[in-house]
């Protein structure tokens, strides 16, 4: 912009945008790669004149001005071309002559991503680090009784329960004299939250299910991974491997169609049936796939015309009151599977799961509830939801865990608690912080895609451009170009490092509690946090 | 650690023998406390067969507060055994006013009752003392039940016994739980001090219940009168086998299928697979962590002694027909039964419920990969 124009009030300077381009001139070759690799087209090759005066010390020789051309990169201020940190181009430039370093103050873009009166869309988890979940420390370490368990050598169960446990008194009645029994799936208590064929690359979706399905059969992890609502590949559907998969139903049914067809040619029951009410993302909001990604293989499995944004709606539409329509969607799925699957409903952090809880309470076919925190992330949504809407996961899952104590059930509806678990990179903490509040299995879906697939997007706004399709490491586009990128066989082994190593934390962190025989769901006199009100809040030891 | 030690005997012998026996094995406790649980009398109990016997400490209010209530309800005393303090106090033992054991008569309307009904009556009179004495901290009570008593007190378990004249006709009898504490913490509470009762049920355990949080807090909301207190994470070993027999209906046996449930691989040639495995994922709430050892006798004159499935406490069987003992320690057990066959002394392992039942004839070992008795 030349200084004597008039500034428009979105024209914004570098110094204006959440990340800067720091590049190295005495390094760069130009040779372009990071400009042709930039998913939002944030820099590009800059012609740059410039003025030499040669002055010499002598007053008797005039000075010399020359002129010089030299090339470069240049950072783009347009909103839309905002650099977004991913550090794509710092990955691909063979002389680390170039990287994004964030603004040493909030950005101005902010206010200005909603040019066009279009309010800011994008993908990832809200934008906080914080976690009280990090805070909570384990304390009650078995020093009384000796010796303290081993890690290592001790053997562990700490599978948890899928599905409805009846009171003991009725089940032992029930298995005697052979009445029906719900069903209840032994599984591991770590599991792969709900991401759609469609939010996720075809490769990146290859990738976990070919993880999952090592887990289980070479290491005898029962690891299980839901599918989010996006339909399934007709030939998991068809194979011995869908059950390791919970089929995920939500209000927009995409792939159902599909589902429901291929039931009479399905070798193997699902692990269970998650009917999506909520998502901790956006709550009140359906999923979203924009019309960037759905292309054919999408659209085919979805069973809907491509090249549309795929929008569902907020709510079931046979929803009256969450009781009838849970009750009913739960009798539906049951009923299609012969009473055989687990059926339970997912929905997002809110003061009413208590209520939603009391509810299932009473539904004997009511398999698990499924709470997804405020920190839970998406392919796609509303900033504002993300950032501001839902509940955190800590005290809501406490506060089911107490609810179902003070009925008597305590873990009959297991409780799966999502929602920015690791999100700092702690994740066998707190997974393990949430099953001592009294969650029986936790879900995780952005670790995942960190930890197995390199996922570069942080809670720092970095990245987080899972929403345009133009992921610049493959994981949620579905662009070829880009999910070439990504090998499926290195996703898979790299989610079952992921598994292997949670579990070594695990039994670190029950063995010196003294537990391996099951896993400690609700052992909150073991956990403890040095901030008296959360502790107050969490009714756990206050610690300093 | 504290030590444990049991006998079940063909004729009455005196708790005393067992608090000797205790005492062989003080390197295991700090003398801080004792507490004995007595059944199947011989002296002048053995008349009273059918009478509930309340055993406690009251403070002299205490006690005029709680005959107050026994009127009230309708139970007559109808015998006695005075416990009157001789010798000097041991170290620790506080001084207490009455120390009570006492045979009841039952009011008309409860002794009409069914059975179940007639137990529920006696639990609830009980706990209604309890939460009585709560109040002004004046009334302690370890158990109201037929031909079946308890003492506890604080200090050395030898000194105590003496103190408290144990060794007595009056109190020979032919099962005998007794537990020499290890104390762990410093405000001593007679109510976390073992044996546990409930409703003709008693266990001791040694170790630590690392799962005890999450147990009590389904045991505590299960809505069975008696499942309260939990001053001890051993509280709920009682209470979990008074779940087993008396709500689920199950065998003795079963218990250990609930506590410590066999593993899949140990299952998969169970000839009940398919039920145990139901249990397993029915019971998961009480499954236990250990390390403990818990001996235990039901109604009917069963002793039994299991292990957590990690065995990390030591825990003996053995004796001769007509008398056995279950022990902490074998040198408790030898000094309690010296002349028995050694070779035949069992030690449980990890799956066994080591049982002497009402014959008193012989040890039976019950393993968890043995068929359960159960009738639908
Ligand atoms: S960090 Fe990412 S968005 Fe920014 S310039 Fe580099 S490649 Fe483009
Ligand atoms: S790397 Fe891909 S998946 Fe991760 S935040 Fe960026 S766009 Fe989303």
């Amino acid at each position: 912009m030349s200084a004597n124009t008039a500034a428009s009030p979105s024209q914004l300077s570098i110094k204006d945008l959440p990340w800067q381009i720091q590049w190295r001139e005495e390094r760069c070759t130009l040779c372009g790669a990071c400009t042709s690799v930039c998913p939002v087209g944030a820099i590009r090759l800059g012609v740059f004149r410039k003025r030499e005066i040669h002055a010499h010390p002598s007053l008797s020789t005039r000075p010399k001005t020359t002129w010089s051309i030299r090339y470069g990169i240049q950072q783009c201020t347009e909103p839309h071309r905002a650099c977004v940190g991913c550090a794509t181009c710092t990955l691909v430039c063979p002389n680390d002559a170039i990287m994004p370093m964030h603004s040493d103050e909030k950005d101005k873009l902010r206010m200005h991503r909603n040019i066009g009166g279009q309010a800011r869309t994008r993908g990832g988890r809200r934008n906080d680090n914080e976690s009280v979940l990090d805070r909570i420390k384990f304390i009650r370490i078995s020093m009384l009784t000796d010796p303290a368990l081993d890690a290592g050598r001790h053997e562990f169960d700490l599978r948890t329960l899928l599905g409805r446990v009846l009171p003991p008194q009725e089940g032992v009645r029930a298995a005697l004299d052979g009445g029906w029994v719900p069903p209840v799936r032994e599984i591991y208590p770590l599991m792969i939250g709900s991401m759609s064929f469609g939010a996720l690359s075809p490769n990146m979706w290859e990738g976990l299910q070919m993880g999952v399905a090592y887990l289980n059969e070479e290491l005898g992890m029962p690891v299980r991974i839901c599918t989010g609502e996006g339909g399934v590949p007709p030939r998991l559907l068809r194979s011995r491997f869908l059950k390791y998969v919970i089929l995920q139903i939500a209000s927009g049914y995409f792939g159902w169609d599909e589902i429901i067809h291929a039931i009479p040619h399905m070798k193997e029951d699902p692990c269970a049936v998650e009917i999506k009410y909520g998502q901790g993302a956006k709550p009140g909001d359906g999923g979203l796939l924009m019309w960037h990604k759905v292309n054919q293989l999408i659209a085919a499995i979805r069973g809907v015309p491509p090249g549309v944004s795929l929008p569902s709606p907020p709510t079931h539409q046979t929803k009256y009151s969450i009781e009838e329509a849970v009750a009913k969607m739960i009798q539906s799925m049951s009923m299609a599977w012969g009473f055989r699957v687990p059926v339970y409903p997912k929905i997002s952090g809110t003061t009413t799961a208590t209520s939603v809880l009391n509810n299932l309470t009473r539904n004997p076919y009511a398999a698990a509830l499924a709470i997804d925190g405020e920190d839970g992330g998406t392919g796609a949504a509303y900033n504002v939801s993300m950032d501001h809407m839902g509940a955190p996961i800590a005290s809501n899952i406490r506060d089911c865990y107490l609810t179902l104590c003070a009925l008597g059930k305590q873990n009959e509806i297991p409780l799966i608690a999502g929602g920015g678990i690791g999100k700092n990179g702690n994740l066998a903490a707190n997974a393990a912080a949430l099953i001592m509040l009294g969650a029986s299995a936790v879900q995780i879906g952005k670790y995942a895609m960190q930890a197995a697939a390199g996922c570069v997007g942080s809670e720092s706004d970095r990245c987080n451009i899972c929403n345009i399709g133009k992921c610049p490491k493959g994981i949620t586009s579905q662009d070829p170009r880009l999910y070439r990128r990504l090998d499926p066989e290195k996703v898979a082994e790299r989610l079952v490092d992921l598994f292997v190593s949670f579990d070594t934390e695990l039994k670190k962190i029950v063995a010196p509690l003294g537990r391996s025989t099951s896993l400690p769901i609700g052992m909150s006199d073991a956990i403890g946090i040095n901030d008296k009100d959360a502790a107050d809040r969490l009714q756990i030891r206050y610690v300093v | 650690m504290c030590r444990l030690f049991a006998l079940t005997a063909s004729e009455p012998v005196s708790p005393m023998h067992a608090i000797r026996a205790l005492d062989v094995m003080r390197e295991g406790h700090d003398g801080s406390g004792v507490g004995l649980f007595l059944s199947d009398f011989g002296g002048p109990l053995a008349a009273f067969k059918d009478k509930p016997i309340l055993s406690g400490i009251c403070t002299r209010e205490g006690l005029r507060r709680l005959d107050a209530a026994m009127e009230d309800w309708g139970f007559t005393p109808l015998w006695e055994l005075p416990i009157t303090p001789q010798g000097p106090r041991p170290r620790w033992t506080p001084e207490r006013d009455v120390y009570v054991l006492r045979v009841y008569d039952m009011p008309a309307h409860i002794a009409a009752l069914p059975q179940q009904e007639r137990e529920l009556a006696l639990v609830r009179t009980r706990l209604e003392l309890r939460h009585m004495g709560l109040e002004n901290e004046d009334i302690i009570v370890f158990s109201f039940w037929p031909d079946a008593a308890m003492i506890k007190e604080i200090g050395d378990p030898l000194q105590v016994g003496e103190y408290l004249g144990v060794e007595r006709d009056e109190l020979l009898c032919r099962t005998i739980l007794a537990q020499g504490r290890q104390n762990t913490n410093y405000a001593i509470n007679l109510y976390a001090c073992h044996p546990f009762f409930i409703q003709g049920i008693s266990t001791m355990t040694n170790g630590e219940n690392t799962a005890f949080v999450p147990i009590r807090d389904f045991l505590m909301n299960q809505g069975v009168p008696g499942y309260e207190g939990y001053n001890s994470d051993s509280e709920v070993f009682t209470h979990i086998l008074h779940y087993t027999l008396k709500v689920l209906g199950l065998p003795l046996e079963a218990y250990k299928h609930i506590i410590t449930p066999l593993k899949d691989h140990e299952l998969e040639n169970h000839p009940q697979k398919a039920f145990l495995a139901r249990l397993k994922q029915l019971c998961r709430r009480m499954i236990i962590d250990g390390p403990n050892c818990v001996i235990g006798a039901i109604p009917g004159g069963t002793m039994f002694m299991v292990q957590d499935s990690k065995k990390l406490r030591p825990g003996v069987v053995g004796g001769r027909p007509g008398l056995f003992a279950f022990s902490s320690e074998i040198c408790g057990l030898d000094f309690a039964i010296p002349d028995r066959d050694r070779s035949k002394d069992v030690q449980p392992m990890h799956l066994d419920t080591v049982i002497v039942g009402p014959s008193r004839q012989e040890v039976t070992v019950c393993r968890q990969t043995q068929p359960l008795p159960l009738h639908s």
